[in-house]
């Protein structure tokens, strides 16, 4: 019996021929990331556990994301815990305000992720790195923290389920309505436990941004990780970053998958998430013309080059709703600069937008754009829980960076294909 | 063995109503307790009281990796939490920090606001005694049970250095 993607990581790093879906394993890792809001609680318990040094300071990540710039005396507070942490145990990959970024951006592009790795983050879109065939999963701050002593942690090897995309986009529609059509399909724990793998012959065109947003939700379905064969421009894509290739691993023909969904996406719309969950998914022409307050274009899910130069090409030479607040928030330094670059920061600005720092902010409700009593979000984030953006009256619906920058024109949800 | 009072709520409760990001600059549980649950149930700290149990319904602790999620609801007096299905970060997190929780299905089926539950992890029985009714729930794989025999993930991971 042959092995998915998943279980061959999983066989690699534990030492053994092969695994099972089910099997419990002591595997190895080749990295273990945090964040601002995760990384001081694991370092009291890094401490509590009585470790002396990290497992390997090359293979640990500590990214300032979340509540940076310090949106207050607390976050400070947080910041510093962990730049004293990488200082003192020397962490390579320490990102600091200004060379940082989103995690999940900054990371891979930092050649920290090549096919083939096993990671887990504490933060739970750490999934997103299973765009360039990594094994990458979630955690809390303990088993980071343990990890970082360890080098090693266990694991159930998940169950897969194989996700076939065939037929062929229609403009203006991306990754991010994939992803979303198919938590509709899944419900928010049709993938609980499990490991979502993304193929066919979408996935195959689909460039490595999209793949990304596709990873990046799977923990929406409940899922462990997402997962995506590494071809040829994921492997070029580590090769240029991490200077090396990994292993590109492929499920076997006759692996064993608990459920195989083909859906065809010629005719799919662009998809809207509706209040309050991110399963709760319907066609745009479908969902009725919501006015929005607040539009965000960003975050670890669509914060990338890709997803900016979509949005300004709906947006140049507009103004966006008089009554609407677009705030954009480029995803790591390098994607700010070559937004500047490419001439984008003139065409948010001109069309009435700001721009911020790096930051999850606005995503978890912690700064840069918290929304009031019952003001209406529509974001190109990843969660709409009750209460997570701000008030506990708002709302938020999500959508792709097309749908995103069309609704902050008219004011509005709006079909992007309307402005074709 | 726990003994306490339901508190009842339903499916898909995410970690950002358990504890919102705006206290999350904090990872105490004498920070976090007072403020468990108040986006989805703003009396729950006034009425809970410790020793009690929640009873949810499916993919309990949904959403962001938190910690402070499960530290919230230690610190808030509960002992246990009952729910249909866990989201699997939130049940790491349980498992690690030494907050007991347990998948089953009829027990939380039955359970309502109020109701007096015991449980007895050793055996592995949920018993309602308001409802006369006694529930089994199957034991955890070897390397959780470790963790628990250990009391959490701190004392486990020290031996596993040495």
């Amino acid at each position: 019996m042959g092995m998915t993607i998943a279980e061959k990581i999983f066989a690699a790093h534990c030492g053994k021929d092969s695994v099972r879906a089910g099997d419990l394993v002591y595997a190895k890792l080749d990295l273990v990331m945090g964040t601002d809001v995760t990384v001081p609680l694991a370092v009291d318990v890094f401490n509590k556990i009585g470790a002396k040094k990290v497992f390997d300071r090359t293979k640990i990540a500590l990214v300032n994301d979340h509540f940076v710039p310090a949106k207050d005396i607390q976050a400070a507070g947080l910041s510093k815990t962990m730049r004293e942490f990488a200082s003192r145990y020397d962490i390579k990959s320490y990102f600091e305000v200004g060379r940082s970024g989103l995690c999940h951006c900054i990371v891979p592009d930092s050649g920290l992720v090549v096919p083939g790795d096993l990671i887990i983050g504490a933060d739970s879109h750490t999934c997103t790195y299973g765009a360039l065939g990594a094994f990458a999963t979630g955690v809390g701050s303990t088993d980071m923290a343990a990890s970082w002593a360890l080098g090693e942690n266990w694991f159930k090897v998940p169950a897969s389920i194989k996700v076939v995309y065939t037929g062929t986009l229609q403009p203006m529609v991306c990754g991010k309505d994939l992803i979303l059509h198919t938590i509709g399909m899944l419900g928010v724990e049709g993938a609980l436990y499990g490991c979502l793998e993304f193929s066919g012959p979408v996935v195959d065109r689909l460039h490595l941004a999209d793949r990304f947003t596709l990873c990046n939700m799977a923990i929406e379905a409940g899922a462990k990780a997402g997962i995506i064969e590494a071809d040829e421009k994921a492997t070029e894509y580590a090769r240029r970053r991490a200077g090396r290739t990994g292993t590109a691993h492929r499920s076997d023909g006759d692996a064993r998958y608990d459920r195989v969904m083909e859906i065809d996406v010629t005719d799919l719309e662009p998809q809207i998430s509706h209040p309050y969950l991110p399963s709760n998914v319907r066609p745009i022409s479908q969902t009725e013309k919501v006015r929005v307050d607040q539009v965000v274009i960003g975050s670890c899910t669509n914060g990338r080059i890709e997803d900016f130069r979509a949005a300004a090409e709906i947006l140049r030479g507009k103004v966006i709703a008089p009554h609407l607040r677009l705030i954009v928030i480029p995803a790591t330094q390098e994607i700010y600069l070559q937004m500047m670059d490419e001439g984008i920061m003139k065409t948010v600005i001109d069309a009435g937008g700001v721009i911020s720092p790096p930051t999850c902010g606005p995503c978890i409700g912690g700064h840069m754009g918290i929304l009031g009593e019952n003001e209406v979000g529509l974001y190109t984030t990843n969660r709409n829980f009750k209460g997570r953006n701000g008030h506990l009256t708002s709302k938020v619906y999500l959508s792709s960076p097309h749908v995103a920058a069309a609704s902050a024109i008219t004011g509005v949800i709006t079909d992007p294909r309307s402005f074709n | 063995m726990i003994n306490g009072r339901v508190h009842r709520y339903g499916d898909n409760i995410d970690t950002d109503v358990i504890i919102p990001a705006r206290y999350c600059t904090a990872f105490t549980e004498e920070e976090l307790a007072p403020h468990c649950l108040e986006d989805l149930d703003a009396g729950f700290v006034k009425k809970v009281r410790k020793g009690d149990l929640i009873v949810a319904g499916r993919n309990f602790g949904c959403g962001s990796s938190r910690e402070n999620a499960p530290i919230a609801i230690k610190g808030a007096g509960v002992s246990c939490v009952i729910a249909t299905s866990f989201a699997r970060i939130f049940y790491r997190n349980s498992i690690n920090i030494g907050l007991p929780i347990f998948e089953c299905e009829a027990a939380v089926a039955d359970a309502a606001d109020g109701d007096e539950i015991r449980v007895d992890p050793t055996a592995g029985t949920i018993e309602n005694i308001t409802r006369k009714k006694t529930y089994s729930v199957p034991p955890f794989p070897d390397i959780i049970q470790e963790i628990i025999r250990a009391g959490g993930m701190v004392e486990f991971a020290k031996k596993r250095i040495q």
